[in-house]
């Protein structure tokens, strides 16, 4: 009876989940949007994946009949979801939970009422939870075939839109596949069919394919990952100008938090700083900026961009090094703590009266003008992203050479054991600073592209909010890791820019990826060869620790 | 060695910088004499009203961070869920005159509601985000607590919405009385008066009780502890439900001083009462308590006293960066704190 105890936790886990979801109001968000229209939402997608997931896991044990267990625990993950549903379906909860309306009871209950959506919900909980089982215990084969194709599926519909604003633009052929694949309000039945088919064929392909020429040759695969990191660049540089404006602003948005990823991945992926007044050097690239080259009263100077830049980061280096200074001495969650306080600091002064004769207070400064090179303005959004590409293009050539380098090896020495380091004759004053003022420069040389971005400063646009946004997209693509911050702006930056009503809700999903990631890959998603090597290492001794843990044994 | 002397240079002048801004702004005011009597005792008084609730915050940072050297980042967060907890009673009791009929009983069934709802969030917490990492050393413990917080203050968010929500304010908690000719609104004294008590019964528990003791063995030698016998994830989990307790009550003393409720509103008491806690030297109850107090003086009585003599316009505006300096000078010259920490120096 254990095991299937076992997987009924599991399900009510994720059931739990699912309930928190629904009440938040992220679960009615998601349902607004097709996959497949008129079939399945994302919202629906999301309860079915609870639940396979659910069944995935609970189909681990060898010792039961491990259909049965994924089952369960599909049926178990339905059943709070449906319990909710009856409780909205009996008694208004709107004037507290605001999320819990009438649409949210209607979605869940698949608009059958109480009764028979209950029912519907229980067997499709149970039946996602089966087909996560089988998926987990099937051949591979199988597995490799059918989670791209899923995949495949949901982008395919959930960006439909821009997906079809970007076939729309050539005639023949391409619009042919577009008419088959789409109606004009998104994915049909049959073009979901067909892209999970093709997709599917294409990924099997495409393993069969490699794990040929892994076994032929002896790969490198440091240079592969170089080729991928290569050609996800040149998607990157060729994309926006095909796709248009909106894809283009996206990009350059998560351009920008590329090269704040970088500045921070120096002081806390390689460092060891865990620095949260980050934001503090993003504001004085962009303060800066906007004083030398704005229009307005406050401006001091008017100075064209490419004077003002320079001066931009070379400020924030200084202001990144007198931000270093006190803090010297603080290690560990003290210095978090410091560096956030400092951080404050420089918000509250821009904000307040007192220094809103020069830095304008809470009404900023107004008319930046756009970076021109001779006759072209940079205007248009796609302009501008191709100006953030080139600086983190140089930005990390500069990292990349910085990991490598002397410094960059005191930093990680630094990180390990600040004492030992310092036994070794690292100079534990110079190479701190270095990290404050080098990490700052890439946020000051971020902060002054975004003056000209907005074409305006304000100080609500450097909140605290913004060093965790770096933080956790450090943290997901793994700390010290430079293709790792690439893929961490593009899932927490621009996946969330797309799905436009995901907005407010995206500070919910950063919370969640740090938890999580902490607890199951610490290293996060492309991690650095080094930063694995070293927490794999530690894995075992932490799988002692726990065994000799004695609480989690008495609760198997 | 001559970089190292740079250094402590800088930091010289940080110091005497910031001192000498206090002495000459403090005379400066006095010597301009701009506030009467009566408005420096509402400063007063209302520094140790809100003294006393960072004190109750502070408290949950210290034991916290005593049992498992962790600075629970969410503990602001679980100050905010008893706020909103217990907005949901005290506004149907207001609405219905309960509150006003029964001044004691609606305060308690508050108080009650509030402590129930931020000690289930501060075990939840304990148990899905904290207890995994119990034998992780590094950032990865601080940075799933920074997940936490903001977690638990958008998941607020998503529930209630995210418009700032305002507190009920009955007739009774409005008045003043007078005391030596000075007015004191009846809230102030409430607030101060049972933060004391329940501190104060916090303290014999901590002292006097075998779970008391149990904690302190922990905080001073958790392996020890554990080989004596203790319970190390009972104590744990004693730790978290008497911080709990106080953020919950805080939480309700918060809202009601301030009036108003949103998602956000735990994270700046929450760091200055991180603050509070150092001051009065980590791990350390009393120091904790005397810290709480220390930093709602100095931020209610300190932009008045230390800036609008210098001439600064709006100083009331600055309130917020004096806390955050004390907090950071604390950080940085006196980690160890006024009184002194109670456990050894583990801190990484």
């Amino acid at each position: 009876m254990i095991p299937f105890r076992r997987a009924a936790l599991i399900g009510l886990a994720f059931g739990a989940g699912a309930v928190h979801l629904a009440v938040v109001g992220v679960l009615l968000m998601l349902h607004q949007r097709w996959i497949i229209i008129d079939v399945l939402s994302l919202g629906q997608a999301t309860l079915l994946l609870l639940a396979g997931g659910a069944g995935a896991m609970a189909a681990r044990d060898k010792a039961m009949n491990r259909l049965l267990a994924g089952l369960l625990a599909g049926l178990a993950t339905a059943a709070p979801v449906a319990a909710l549903a009856a409780i909205i379906g009996a008694v208004s909860l709107q004037s507290i939970f605001i999320a819990l309306s009438h649409d949210l009871y209607e979605m869940l209950t698949v608009q059958q009422g109480t009764g028979l959506g209950a029912v519907v919900l229980l067997v499709g909980g149970a039946l996602a939870g089966l087909v996560g089982a089988a998926l987990r215990i099937g051949s591979h084969l199988v597995r490799r075939a059918v989670i791209p194709g899923a995949v495949g599926v949901v982008v395919a519909g959930v960006f439909q839109e821009l997906i079809q604003l970007m076939l729309q633009q050539y005639q023949g052929i391409i619009d042919d596949i577009r008419d088959f694949l789409y109606t004009w309000e998104g994915l049909s039945l049959q073009g979901a069919i067909v892209v999970f088919v093709v997709v599917g064929i294409c990924a099997e392909l495409a393993a069969l394919l490699h794990r040929r020429r892994s076994a032929r040759a002896t790969h490198d695969p440091r240079r592969e990952r170089m080729i991928r990191a290569g050609i996800a660049l040149l998607v990157l540089a060729v994309l926006p100008a095909l796709a248009g404006s909106y894809i283009g602003q996206v990009l350059m948005l998560v351009g920008l938090y590329i090269l704040m990823g970088m500045g921070l991945n120096l002081e806390v992926g390689l460092a060891g700083l865990l620095d949260l007044g980050f934001v503090a050097f993003f504001a004085v690239g962009a303060y800066t900026t906007a004083l030398l080259t704005a229009g307005s009263a406050h401006a001091l100077m008017h100075l064209s961009y490419w004077l003002a830049m320079p001066v931009a980061v070379f400020l924030s280096i200084v202001v990144g090094v007198l931000f270093g200074l006190p803090v010297l001495g603080v290690r560990g969650d003290y210095l978090a703590v410091a560096t956030m306080g400092l951080g404050e600091i420089v918000r509250v002064i821009v904000q307040s009266d007192f220094a809103a004769p020069l830095l304008g207070g809470a009404q900023g400064i107004l008319e930046i003008p756009k970076p021109r090179i001779g006759p072209i303005l940079l205007g248009t959004p796609v302009a501008l992203f191709y100006l953030t590409l080139a600086a983190s293009a140089v930005a990390a050539f500069v990292a990349w050479r910085l990991e490598n380098s002397r410094l960059g090896r005191a930093w990680m020495a630094l990180r390990d054991d600040e004492d030992v380091a310092q036994a070794l004759g690292i100079n534990l004053v110079r190479s701190k600073l270095l990290a404050y003022g080098l990490g700052a420069a890439f946020a000051g040389l971020a902060g002054s592209i975004f003056a000209t971005m907005l074409t305006s400063v304000y100080p609500s646009s450097f909140q605290l909010l913004i060093s965790i946004n770096v933080l956790a997209l450090i943290i997901v693509g793994g700390m010290g890791s430079l293709p790792g911050v690439v893929l961490g702006s593009i899932a927490l930056i621009g996946l969330p820019e797309l799905l436009r009503e995901f907005g407010e809700y995206r500070y919910l999903f950063y919370g969640a990826v740090l938890i999580v990631m902490m607890r199951l890959r610490p290293e996060g998603l492309w991690p650095s060869d080094v930063r694995q090597r070293e927490l794999h290492a530690s894995d075992e001794t932490l799988a002692l620790d726990a065994g000799a843990d004695p609480v989690p044994a008495q609760q198997r | 060695m001559a970089r190292f002397n740079a250094v402590d240079i800088a930091l010289w002048c940080l110091r005497i910088g910031v001192v000498l801004v206090v002495i000459i702004g403090t005379i400066a005011t006095l010597v301009r004499a701009r506030y009467n009597a009566a408005q420096w005792f509402d400063f007063v008084m209302f520094g140790l009203t809100i003294g006393s609730i960072y004190a109750q915050i502070a408290l949950g940072y210290t034991m916290v961070y005593g049992v498992l050297r962790l600075i629970n980042f969410a503990h602001g967060d679980i100050v905010m869920t008893g706020a909103f907890a217990g907005y949901f009673v005290a506004t149907p009791l207001d609405r219905s005159g309960f509150l006003d009929a029964h001044p004691v009983l609606g305060m308690a069934a508050i108080l009650a509601v509030a402590v129930a709802t931020s000690t289930s969030m501060a075990l939840l917490t304990e148990r899905i985000a904290y207890r995994p990492f119990r034998r992780v050393v590094g950032l990865a413990p601080l940075i799933c607590a920074i997940g936490v917080s903001f977690f638990l203050e958008q998941t607020f968010r998503g529930m209630f919405g995210s418009a700032v929500k305002s507190y009920p304010s009955p007739a009774w908690q409005r008045a003043t009385f007078t005391v030596l000719g000075f007015n004191v609104p009846r809230i102030d004294l409430l607030v101060i008066v049972l933060a004391l008590f329940f501190m104060g019964l916090l303290y014999l528990i901590v002292q006097r009780t075998r779970m008391g003791t149990a904690m302190r063995a922990v905080a001073e030698d958790g392996e020890a502890a554990a080989l004596m016998g203790i319970d190390v994830n009972k104590v744990v989990v004693f730790t978290f439900i008497l911080g709990g307790v106080m953020a919950g009550i805080a939480g309700v003393f918060y809202a009601f001083v301030y009036k108003q409720v949103y998602f956000f509103m735990g994270f700046t008491p929450g760091i200055k009462a991180f603050g509070a806690a150092v001051l009065g030297g980590i791990g350390n109850i009393p120091g904790a308590m005397l810290g709480g107090f220390f930093l709602g003086m100095v931020e209610s009585v300190g932009p008045t006293l230390f800036l609008d003599g210098i001439g600064i316009p709006a100083p009331y505006q600055l309130r917020d960066l004096i806390a955050f300096t004390l907090l950071i000078m604390v950080l940085i010259f006196r980690p160890q704190g006024i009184l002194g920490e109670r456990m050894a120096k583990k801190r990484a």
